[in-house]
């Protein structure tokens, strides 16, 4: 369900410490604060969202103040600052994707859903957004799921019925 | 038949593959420049290519090369930007999708052009899949001597790597790129300095489109005067088109520049003509930050001639009467669409994607994306008309990036040409909220005025 519990204690596996390793070692000597947007990718990944103690875990990581890990997590829409369902619907909502309709399947989302943009199912499994243009205007309308970020495009209610179906049997 | 440069082994199964791309040709281009060819010797080439960015600004890439800064001692950059964000366009994440090689061969080409030695692909953090296909290419590239230490016994060493974004249309404007790379906000920079003097981390830096780059290499095998034969006068070469909204055929096209607009959207080798037999009322051209254009304006300049695709075409008669190529995001509207409605959904989009440095842009994108609601929505006054006029116009070149006049633009134009339409929207509120306002008169034949 809900991890919340994880705001009190983060310790990042060996696996993703190594997996920040090499991250680091993309840029040059003392630069490591490129790394920030990566790892956040990273621990986001693994948790679903970034709570501050996973971001305080991050600034101590590349050595760099809190702030600049919640300044940079709090500007760029992709990061999550409190608990999502286990799949979000991410649904483009810009221009070209209304031309096709993308307005009526994010109401049929939420219907089919029962809840209201940003809230979470009560099993736990599901929430859903309207998110800016996906750079994916001629296959409209389009959704994404993280963390793969797996694109479902030309949407219609049987195929967004049809993929909510097999997210549950997942 | 137009040429592909690009796309042209596009259907070749497996093409995603190095040995693939391999075998139909690819690579020629690392073989030819790093073999024969001085990096000058690159650039010449391309600046002789007439190559514009494909980015949406329209800059000379070869022009931009030549500006790097190449102070001892200093390491250089090349950047690739694959932010794409621009509401209608998507032919970046066609090109890396399908066929990343092209880009990876660009970026070495390019990179030994400019003497980098390390460089970045910027892609937006949504586009994963990409990321995933990119790093995948890039390894091939490494495993078969291509990228790494002394590439093919030239002496010339690169390393290339895939830098994830966050989810900020800002990111594509090339400072606040940059700022993203460093592990900060996206907010732009102010110029001067250019990135070509103080880029990535201070250093001298170039920022180049993915389909600029990947340009290059035609232009490397071919010759930069073979590429600018191509095309109609300074608009060289080949453009990716990404075509979206009421036609029969969405998706990314290899255009020849020169191509005229009314064969690019009803001819069945491109978009196939409007959906669902409905007639054309509005063509956003080239990504939604340039002015939108009524159909008859789009098909024909003020003058009746036909306007082609072109960077000239496309500007013929300025903001009056005319658009941009900009980044080749083709949004094609029918009958039945609102343009009340629609520039109303991209002011909130700009809203929503300012960075909030400057007022002007921060402010005023939320007041024109309100007044816009108030005039969709059945509350509009005759005066809210102006008063967005008068937005725009204290956006526009009021702030450090380009994002204002992006925000400026499209409402700014949508009024110049369809005020009836918004009048129609504060008049009959309650019938605005029930139908469209229709065709009106928007593809009627343009009334040309006789020469004196």
């Amino acid at each position: 369900m809900l991890r919340v519990e994880e705001v009190q204690a983060v310790e990042f596996s060996s696996a993703l410490i190594s997996k920040f390793d090499e991250i680091v070692s993309r840029y040059p000597e003392g630069r490591s604060k490129s790394a920030l947007l990566p790892i956040l990718h990273e621990v986001q990944a693994v948790y679903g969202w970034l709570s501050s103690a996973a971001m305080d875990k991050v600034a101590e990581y590349l050595n760099i103040q809190p702030i600049e890990v919640y300044e940079v997590a709090t500007f760029y829409t992709m990061f999550f600052l409190k608990p999502q369902g286990k799949y979000v619907l991410e649904v483009c909502r810009t221009g070209p994707c209304c031309l096709v309709g993308a307005e009526k399947i994010m109401d049929y989302i939420g219907e089919k859903l029962g809840v209201k943009e940003g809230e979470v199912t009560a099993d736990g499994l599901f929430s859903y957004r309207g998110v800016e243009c996906l750079a994916a205007c001629g296959y409209a309308p389009v959704l994404q799921i993280g963390p793969e970020y797996t694109f479902y495009e030309n949407l219609t209610p049987e195929s967004v019925d049809q993929l909510i179906e097999d997210l549950k049997d997942k | 038949m137009g040429r592909k440069l690009l796309l042209e082994h596009i259907n070749v199964p497996g093409i995603n593959t190095f040995q693939v791309y391999k075998e139909k040709g690819g690579y020629r281009a690392v073989e030819k420049a790093l073999k024969t060819m001085s990096s000058d010797d690159v650039v010449e080439e391309v600046k002789k290519s007439g190559l514009r960015g494909r980015g949406g600004a329209g800059f000379p890439t070869g022009m931009k090369w030549s500006f790097l800064a190449k102070p001892e001692g200093v390491p250089r950059y090349l950047v690739c930007n694959a932010d794409e964000s621009e509401p209608g366009t998507f032919k970046d994440r066609y090109l890396m999708t399908h066929i990343p090689h092209a880009l990876i061969e660009g970026m070495i080409v390019g990179s030994y052009a400019l003497g980098a030695n390390t460089s970045y692909i910027y892609v937006r953090g949504e586009m994963m899949p990409q990321i995933r296909i990119l790093e995948k290419a890039i390894a091939e590239a490494k495993a078969a001597g291509y990228l790494g230490k002394n590439i093919l016994g030239s002496g010339y060493d690169l390393e290339i790597y895939v830098q994830p974004g966050g989810g900020a249309y800002i990111c594509g404007e090339e400072t606040a790129l940059l700022e993203s790379l460093e592990g900060k906000r996206g907010n732009p920079r102010i110029k001067p300095p250019f990135p070509a003097i103080a880029g990535l981390y201070g250093c001298p830096t170039v920022v180049n489109n993915v389909e600029s780059i990947a340009a290059t290499v035609p232009i490397v095998n071919e010759g930069g005067e073979e590429y600018a034969k191509i095309g109609i006068g300074r608009s060289t070469g080949t453009k990716l088109i990404s075509a979206s909204g009421n036609i029969n055929k969405p998706g990314v096209y290899e255009i020849e520049l020169g191509l005229s607009v009314e064969d690019f959207i009803y001819s069945d080798e491109y978009c196939g003509g409007i959906a669902n037999g409905k007639r054309l009322k509005a063509v956003v051209a080239g990504g939604s930050s340039v002015p939108i254009l009524p159909a008859n304006l789009i098909l024909n300049l003020a003058n009746g001639d036909k306007r082609l695709m072109s960077y000239e075409s496309l500007s013929e008669g300025g903001f009056a009467t005319g658009t941009m190529l900009g980044s080749g995001g083709f949004v094609v509207l029918d009958e039945d669409q609102c343009i009340v409605r629609n520039t109303w959904n991209f002011s909130r989009f700009y809203h929503h994607e300012s960075c909030g440095q400057c007022s002007p842009c921060r402010e005023g994108t939320g007041w024109m994306e309100k007044v816009l609601h108030r005039i969709e929505y059945g509350h509009g006054k005759m005066s809210d008309i102006d008063l967005l006029v008068d937005v725009s116009k204290k956006i526009e070149g009021n702030t450090i990036c380009p994002l204002g006049d992006a925000a400026a633009w499209p409402v700014a134009s949508a009024i110049r040409h369809f005020r009836d339409e918004f009048e129609w929207h504060v008049k009959e509120p309650k019938l605005a909220l029930e139908r469209n306002y229709g065709l009106a008169r928007y593809a009627d034949p343009i009334e040309i005025a006789e020469e004196a």
